[in-house]
């Protein structure tokens, strides 16, 4: 049996990790829905309303996936961290709440419309619809960030002891909502979205792009997957440097507010100046694991490279180490390699937009073999990128459930036994894994499946009376 | 910014916040299981349904809806937890188990309807088409227990009460399930389902003497409530409902039938929130009042609410609209 704090801790990471997927799918899904639809209903091309069907099916299975997954973790704050629940509630409760109600419920019923309502509803209203489903998605990130940012970067509260456990107050609503890291988790955070929903659509279309021009199979719709490819690169060519670009003032923002967890991303134990920034770092023995930088047999680093990160431009500058912080460290290891390789990613998503957009500017984008096979490798890379930004995110700001105000150790139900919390852990983890099976096999299905064919479309929705008719007749 | 605490008194046309937030979370959790409730009823009456094209009218006819349905039961636990966040992480914790076993079974339900269509194939739909009906009896009797042990106070996994409610909530799913197939189905299939409302109707009635008759002889302390004035008007409103439920559903005025199949739901969740209040917490001693939240988040919650849930019923209008009428006998959406 687990101890139920450490059961719980991984339950809640476990199935975390797995529905953040589906949000991330969704939100990074719904500008391309919505810009679909607008051109589907402006303009006479096939390919706007192929694109629009072809995206909505592996959205809505997304929806329902993350819905059913979400509502898990509403309920584990409450079964698993009640002890949390009690203390934070006043300010933990009301986002989940508005979130519901302002966002989430918007998202649900006009998908409703949106997935099935296209010859039920006029132009207008679908394409309100589509909005309107957009806009839940991302209404929703914004109460969930609120939410999390608030535990990162806690203000506008007082901790009032009642009957023996603190209770938060909140104070000041503006100060808690809008607190310091929103606006940075925010805007990272849906970037995110849509990069890695333009890696996926890259990735895609160039797996049949590759199979046709490279290949030589002849390929139904393959002016689809072009488009899909197409349309994705020009996404992800403005979306990767943004993120490389916010995501540096985000960690500098984290030096500022959470040095404790910089020190982590950075792995740096002593304070100190002119520190490098380490590409990679391992460790001479499995004992000094926990710090890829102790003793290290190898390590490649950039000189006062940390220093320029973490002020902005001196190579000089101070940081602080772990040891000045006291009590229990967050687990370096995982946030400093978590950090590393998001980092690299980054840069490579970045290396991949400008190569596919050069070699489609010298009108080579269908003949580049090597390009379509990194962009088929890269197409789930987006996914990882954001799993490892919330690991460091999470990870970093350990031991503390709410920065400087509660211990995940104490945030935990006080009556929960090892034995509920390893069961329940154990089921979830059979049932997580076997959603996520389910979910990418559906997805590669409808992958398979292709568009809605182009000639189908255009019979079914013209008025002109069929031609066979009048032949057989004669 | 501490004007917003003054914004709102901690009164509302003379009735305490603390107890209109009481009396919301149970009319919110009154929708899920109207609204989601059908959709279990449509799921436990699949079962009831071999043919292949008939079991896709079924799911057809829940579809567009099932996801805002759903819903409800999100916006119940985030408005527990804004507004009484003591009882909701008492009650979800002590519940362990039962929790989640409740999402086990909202998994399987939410899932199985959306993997169903996505393969032709027999065995694909048969395995699937399982997971439907037990996903969709095992939500809204879990949900029952759940209820009955929160009402009750109750700290063991399954108690006699607890088990009869869940089958009473079981059993008025499918009283609304058939009220709400009546309205999207035609012909055959639609006289059909009159018998299944019957049958689901009568074993309500008794399901219901059965509850209230469990909860006066393992809860003494509920007897005064159980007999007072409101309690004994509810359970004439609810028995009067089931009346006019059976009339409309013989002479087929669909509607009635479907909003007495509301009622139904409303007046058993107001028979549990009447027997409850003021408490709200049994085993931790919490009444509504003492475990409201303190009133500057309260103030922002009501005005949220306030603002936000005829936006709400605006988009259920909208969306039932657009979908009103029966499914044609080959649309599947």
């Amino acid at each position: 049996m687990l101890d139920p704090v450490l059961a719980s801790r991984i339950q809640f990471a476990l199935t975390v990790i797995v529905h953040i997927i589906f949000p991330v799918v969704s939100m990074g899904l719904a500008p391309f829905l919505i810009y679909f639809t607008w051109k589907d209903i402006r303009s006479d091309k096939v390919i706007y309303e192929q694109l629009r069907r072809f995206w909505t099916r592996i959205f809505a299975v997304s929806f329902a996936t993350g819905t059913v997954t979400g509502l898990v973790l509403e309920f584990e704050f409450g079964t698993n961290f009640a002890a949390f629940s009690k203390t934070a509630g006043e300010l933990f409760g009301g986002p989940l709440a508005l979130e519901g109600m302002m966002a989430f419920m918007l998202e649900a019923t006009f998908l409703g419309i949106f997935v099935f309502g296209r010859e039920r509803v006029s132009d207008r209203l679908y394409f309100l619809s589509s909005i309107a489903v957009g806009l839940g998605t991302w209404l929703s990130a914004v109460w969930i960030l609120i939410a999390n940012s608030w535990m990162q970067t806690p203000r506008g509260f007082e901790v009032v002891m009642e009957d023996g456990q603190p209770i938060v107050h909140l104070v000041d609503p503006i100060a808690a909502y809008l607190n310091p890291r929103f606006p940075w988790m925010f805007v990272h955070m849906q970037n995110a979205a849509v990069e890695s929903v333009a890696l996926l659509m890259a990735g895609i279309g160039a797996y049949y792009v590759f199979r046709h021009h490279i290949w030589g199979y002849p390929i139904d719709n393959i002016e689809f997957w072009e488009a899909t490819l197409k349309i994705a690169l020009v996404v992800l060519v403005i979306t990767a440097p943004l993120q490389a670009i916010h995501g540096d003032l985000y960690a500098r923002h984290v030096v500022e507010t959470q040095p404790q967890k910089f020190a982590a991303m950075e792995a740096i134990w002593e304070t100190d100046s002119y520190v490098p920034e380490y590409i990679v770092a391992f460790p001479t023995s499995i004992q000094d694991l926990l710090d890829p930088r102790a003793k290290e047999i190898f390590g490649l680093g950039i000189p006062g490279g940390a220093s320029w990160l973490a002020s902005g431009g001196d190579p000089q500058a101070t940081i602080q180490g772990l040891n000045e912080f006291e009590g229990p460290q967050p687990p370096v290891a995982i946030v400093f390699w978590s950090f590393r390789i998001m980092v690299a990613l980054g840069f490579w998503f970045i290396l991949l937009a400008f190569w596919g957009v050069y070699r489609w500017w010298r009108s080579e984008l269908y003949e580049d073999d090597l390009l379509h096979k990194a962009l088929m490798l890269s197409a789930p890379l987006g996914l990882l990128a954001v799993e490892l930004g919330w690991i460091v995110t999470e990870v970093g700001r350990q031991p503390w459930v709410i920065q400087g105000v509660m211990k995940t150790s104490d945030s935990v139900s006080p009556g929960l036994t090892g034995a509920e919390a390893t069961a329940t852990l154990v089921g979830f983890a059979i049932v997580y894994l076997g959603l996520l099976t389910l979910y990418t096999y559906v997805v590669v299905r409808i992958i398979r499946a292709g568009p809605p064919d182009g000639d189908e479309l255009t019979t079914a929705e013209s008025s002109s009376p069929p031609q066979t008719e009048v032949s057989t007749d004669d | 910014m501490t004007d917003v605490g003054t914004l709102a008194s901690d009164t509302l046309f003379g009735l305490p916040l603390a107890d209109i937030w009481f009396g919301l979370v149970f009319f919110i959790l009154g929708m899920f299981l109207f609204l989601d409730g059908f959709d279990f009823g449509v799921g436990i009456l699949f079962a009831t349904r071999d043919d292949k094209h008939e079991r896709e009218q079924l799911l057809a006819a829940i579809t567009p809806f099932w996801d805002g349905n759903e819903v409800w039961l999100v916006v119940f636990g985030g408005a527990l937890f804004a507004a009484f966040p003591a009882v909701y992480a008492n009650l979800f914790s002590r519940h362990y188990l039962l929790m989640f076993a409740i999402l086990g079974a909202l998994i399987l339900r939410g899932l199985a309807p959306e993997m169903y269509e996505q393969r032709e194939d027999e065995p694909w739909q048969r395995w699937w088409g399982r997971a439907f009906i037990v996903g969709s009896f095992a939500a809204p009797f879990l949900l029952g227990i759940f209820l009955a042990n929160w009402l009750l106070g109750a700290t063991t996994l399954m108690t006699l009460p607890g088990i009869i409610v869940g089958l009473t909530v079981v059993t008025l799913t499918v009283v609304d399930g058939v009220a709400f197939l009546r309205l999207k189905t035609r012909n055959e299939l639609r006289d059909e389902f009159k018998t299944d409302g019957y049958r689901a109707l009568a074993l309500y009635l008794i399901l219901v003497v059965l509850t209230l008759s469990a909860v006066y002889l393992t809860a003494p302390e509920l007897r005064s409530a159980l007999l007072s004035l409101l309690v004994v008007g509810l359970v004439v409103v609810n028995l009067v409902l089931t009346g006019i439920y059976a009339v409309a559903t013989r002479s087929d005025r669909y509607y009635v039938a479907f909003i007495a199949g509301a009622g139904l739901v409303f007046t058993l969740v107001s028979i549990i929130a009447g027997l409850m209040y003021p408490a709200i917490d049994r085993v931790e001693g919490l009444t509504v009042g003492t475990a409201i939240v303190s009133p500057l988040p309260l103030n922002i919650m009501s005005i949220g609410a306030a603002l936000l849930l005829p936006l709400i019923f605006l988009y259920f209008g909208v969306l039932y609209s657009v979908f009103s009428g029966p499914i044609e006998a080959d649309e599947s959406y």
